[in-house]
């Protein structure tokens, strides 16, 4: 049964076409992950996975269970505002506002769950800390804890490697492995890194001006994406 | 001292001093709630453009002989308010342009129209009140003072029940959007109450000066505090207590009450960035 099912997207703005006739579906419990060049469009996909930005043309459909309050987002840059005043603990805690609908404030299974995404990310030390004293990586933490806040079911995660360091990139992927794994939330991922996105991922989407979708093992045949590393 | 508190007490006897006092702590608890918001929302034009509006309208109600001025200027502002979100989110339209070209255009037909077809002999006079707020808090009418009441208490009580949402629109739209959340709806509420605050803050410190009193508690607060919730009880608090030491004092000393109230907001702004420079070590 598939979760999210797109077909013929056509995406771009205004009069300016990024990716013409796409089709793809994600099924429950898969690893996807998109690679592409710089400026591809991966990150226009996503934004419109999630909603935030209309297809030219084309249809996306969401299963019948999932709701878009059921979606994580981890966006490619940390657009929220430098100086922000504001602790790790509220942050990760307004994750979960989507669930609120108008209620005013959080009860007590949002306080407990936002506690146990705290602890699941190796966070509770710096629970009480500033979000903008914190490093790169301790910021991305803090930011995916807050995705999972909102969602049990899927996650998408726009770049969540960029800019850490080798051994914190080793853990970040181990992370996001063991939800899949362990959790069976199902992730959607961009990665510029072609071989841990073949090492961790179930099935790899391919944008560019070739278009490719299928599984891990069809991509490694395939051979697409592989034209740099063969040319070293 | 006591030479001090007695002209205190003597000016406390008076019922428009005390109107003043309620009506001046009431607003400067409101104006300072979305201060934090307003800064890292980039929406201190709006603030800023906002002013000059109700600038405007201030100067059309005179003109029209309007007897409860806040009855007009309020709609305006508030429809201004909404006009402006829009613009901003209009990629087409720079939102920076807009809002200069109205808050400027507001201002110079509202001084035409004073200038035109006031009938006060002290038009210079009317119009350094508007802008600076002077003395226009002593003169508060029982009806302006019960309607300033109720809008501050409205705003408190919308801040509070929106508490949770104003944060994570003003911290992450984008993911707030992504999860469901209706932002453009929290956008508008947040638009709306900063026109609400803005009406009542000019009765106490006049157009010009609006922006210090929003945005000052605020930033004074940022420096030392680290969790949106702590700021926001500090720059609310800090607020009154800034509104409350300059009005007394523009009472005793015979100042300007709008501009007093800024210079102790400017002063606490100074003594809280030497504490967070502190802070930091
Ligand atoms: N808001 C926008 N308005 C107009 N064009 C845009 C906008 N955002 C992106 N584009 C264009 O759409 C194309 C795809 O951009 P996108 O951000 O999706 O690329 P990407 O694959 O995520 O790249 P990267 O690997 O650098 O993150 C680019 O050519 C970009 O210039
Ligand atoms: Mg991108």
């Amino acid at each position: 049964m598939a979760l999210i099912t797109c077909e013929n997207l056509k995406l771009g703005y205004e009069s300016m076409v990024v990716i013409d006739d796409l089709s793809f579906s994600v099924n429950k419990g898969d690893y996807l992950c998109i690679v592409g060049e710089n400026g591809s469009g991966k990150s226009t996909l996503m934004k419109t996975l999630l909603g935030l930005h209309s297809p030219i043309s084309g249809s996306i459909s969401m299963d019948e269970g999932l709701v878009q309050q059921e979606i994580g987002y981890l966006p490619q840059q940390t657009v929220v505002q430098k100086d922000f005043p504001a602790t790790v603990w509220e942050i990760v805690l307004s994750g979960c506002q989507s669930r609120c609908g108008m209620r005013p404030f959080y009860n007590k299974t949002e306080r407990k769950l936002a506690m146990k995404n705290i602890v699941r990310m190796g966070l509770c030390e710096l629970k009480k800390r500033c979000y903008r004293d914190l490093s790169g990586g301790q910021q991305q933490r803090v930011l995916l804890a807050r995705a999972l806040s909102a969602t049990q079911t899927v996650l998408l995660l726009d770049e969540p490697v960029s800019g850490l360091d080798p051994k914190v990139t080793a853990d970040m992927y181990s992370l996001i492995s063991d939800l899949n794994k362990k959790d069976g939330i199902t992730i959607i991922m961009i990665s510029h890194d072609i071989n841990s996105a073949i090492k961790y991922a179930s099935h790899i989407l391919h944008i560019g001006d070739k278009i490719f979708f299928g599984t891990k093992d069809e991509y490694i045949n395939n051979n697409i994406g592989f034209t740099g590393e063969n040319a070293l | 001292m006591s030479e001090i508190f007695g002209t205190l007490f003597v000016y406390l006897a008076y019922p428009f001093v005390r109107y003043a006092l309620v009506v001046g702590v009431l607003i400067a608890l409101c104006s300072s709630l979305l201060g934090v918001t307003l800064v890292l929302k980039r929406f201190s034009f709006i603030g800023d453009g906002l002013s000059h509006v109700a600038f405007g309208a201030m100067a059309i109600a005179a003109v029209l002989n309007v007897s409860n001025e806040m009855l007009l200027v309020l709609p305006i502002t508030v429809i201004c308010a909404v006009l402006l979100l829009r613009t901003g989110q209009n990629a087409k339209i720079k939102g920076d342009a807009a809002i200069a070209m109205i808050s400027v255009g507001a201002l110079a037909i509202g001084y035409l129209l004073m200038n035109l077809f006031s009938t006060s002999t002290n038009l210079s006079g009317d119009v350094c009140s508007t802008l600076f707020g002077s003395t226009s808090i002593l003169t508060l009418t029982k009806a302006e003072v019960w309607l300033c009441a109720v809008l501050s208490v409205l705003v408190v009580a919308m801040f509070v029940f929106f508490y949770n949402k104003i944060f994570s629109v003003t911290f992450d739209e984008s993911f707030a959007r992504a999860t469901g959340m209706n932002a453009g709806a929290y956008n508008l509420i947040i638009a709306v109450i900063i026109a609400v605050i803005i009406v009542l803050a000019m009765n106490l410190v006049g157009s010009l000066l609006i922006s210090a009193l929003i945005i000052f508690p605020a930033l004074s607060a940022m420096r030392v505090f680290k969790s949106f919730r702590a700021v926001t009880i500090c720059s609310a608090t800090l607020s009154v207590v800034c509104a409350l030491l300059g009005m007394l004092i523009s009472v005793l000393a015979g100042t300007p009450v709008g501009s007093t109230i800024v210079a102790a907001d400017m002063a606490a702004f100074g003594i809280f960035y030497l504490i967070g420079l502190g802070g930091t070590k």
